[in-house]
């Protein structure tokens, strides 16, 4: 059976997405990235400076990784707007992660400039991946101006809290037309395959693996839960009972 | 005159185009854009594209992140 992950017409080979952010180094980051298995991967746009380079987008390259731009760091929708439009110019890619966050402390998306910025892209031509609330709602109004994906979060981004709300992701996936991407609050591997079991069709992480001791093993760690929660959802859980039910024969039969 | 590249104010020659401002801050052709006064330059218009006296010019490449 083709299990094959697409999103706006791109096939994804793997469905975990990983983020390059917080790595002490390209090697390090390399090794996590070559664990994961991952076919996607997300890279900020900064300014240029002598000592940036573009190194890690020569990674990526050299490891044959299709590259995420994202808009991280934007607070408005024009900001984003522009970021995203700098991106495709740099990295020959419609594909973005649209982030329009409200505030430092949270990172949560503002939904309003986010859902702004989501129609103008998508009109722009676009394949546009919002990171969003876990809010229903706003996912299905992302999906009606034309999203490629909905990316709820778990928990705000970096906090390694987990899937907080796995009912509201379990509704968004029970609505949604497109692919539903967990983005942010993974912290280990079983609330990957969580995600995973909740139905949403990838994750997407970054901290749990660049920030943990050991990245190369939770990435791989991350690639097994991401597989083990995809295929339990489709193997079909037992009903949850109250009372105990045994599964050796009665005795007296 | 003086144009500010990346938030910094430099002096170029006269009529200096995009393209020449790539090659003062030295980075690649590859992986990077440019935005001027808030617009993007599409790669194809770098070298036909003169700046003005007071042009904010954004050069950005890809970074880890997200």
């Amino acid at each position: 059976m083709d299990d094959t992950l697409v999103i706006g017409g791109h096939e994804i080979a793997s469905r975990l997405i990983m983020g390059t952010g917080g790595a002490a180094n390209l090697e390090v980051l390399e090794r996590a990235l070559l664990a994961s298995g991952t076919t996607l991967t997300t890279v900020a746009m900064r300014r240029v400076d002598a000592a940036t380079g573009t190194g890690v987008l020569d990674l990526l390259r050299r490891l044959g990784i299709e590259v995420l731009p994202n808009t991280a760091g934007c607070r408005t929708a024009a900001e984003a707007v522009l970021t995203a439009q700098l991106a495709r110019e740099a990295l020959e890619t419609a594909l973005v992660k649209l982030e329009v966050v409200a505030d430092d402390r949270t990172l949560l998306p503002d939904p309003f400039e986010l859902l702004d910025a989501a129609e103008q892209l998508v009109d722009d031509g676009f394949t546009v991946l919002p990171y969003t609330n876990d809010d229903p709602v706003l996912a299905r109004k992302l999906e009606q101006v034309g999203c490629a994906a909905v990316m709820p979060l778990g928990s705000p981004i970096g906090t390694g809290l987990g899937i907080r709300n796995p009912h509201n992701i379990a509704m968004i996936v029970e609505a949604a037309g497109v692919p539903v991407v967990l983005d942010a609050g993974i912290g280990t591997a079983s609330e990957a395959a969580q995600a995973m079991e909740l139905g949403c069709d990838a994750v997407l992480l970054a901290t749990a693996v660049t920030r943990a001791a050991d990245p190369e093993r939770m990435a791989h760690a991350m690639r097994l839960g991401v597989e083990a929660g995809r295929a339990a959802h489709g193997a079909g859980r037992i009903p949850r009972r109250y009372w105990a039910k045994a599964s050796s024969p009665d005795p007296d039969a | 005159m003086t144009v500010f590249l990346n938030g910094e104010s430099r002096e170029l020659a006269d009529g200096a185009s995009v393209l020449d401002v790539l090659d003062v801050l030295g980075v690649p052709r590859t992986g990077v854009a440019v935005a001027v006064d808030g617009s993007v330059v599409r790669r194809a218009d770098w070298a036909g594209t003169a700046l003005t006296e007071g042009a904010r010019v954004e050069v950005l490449t890809a970074v880890q992140g997200g």
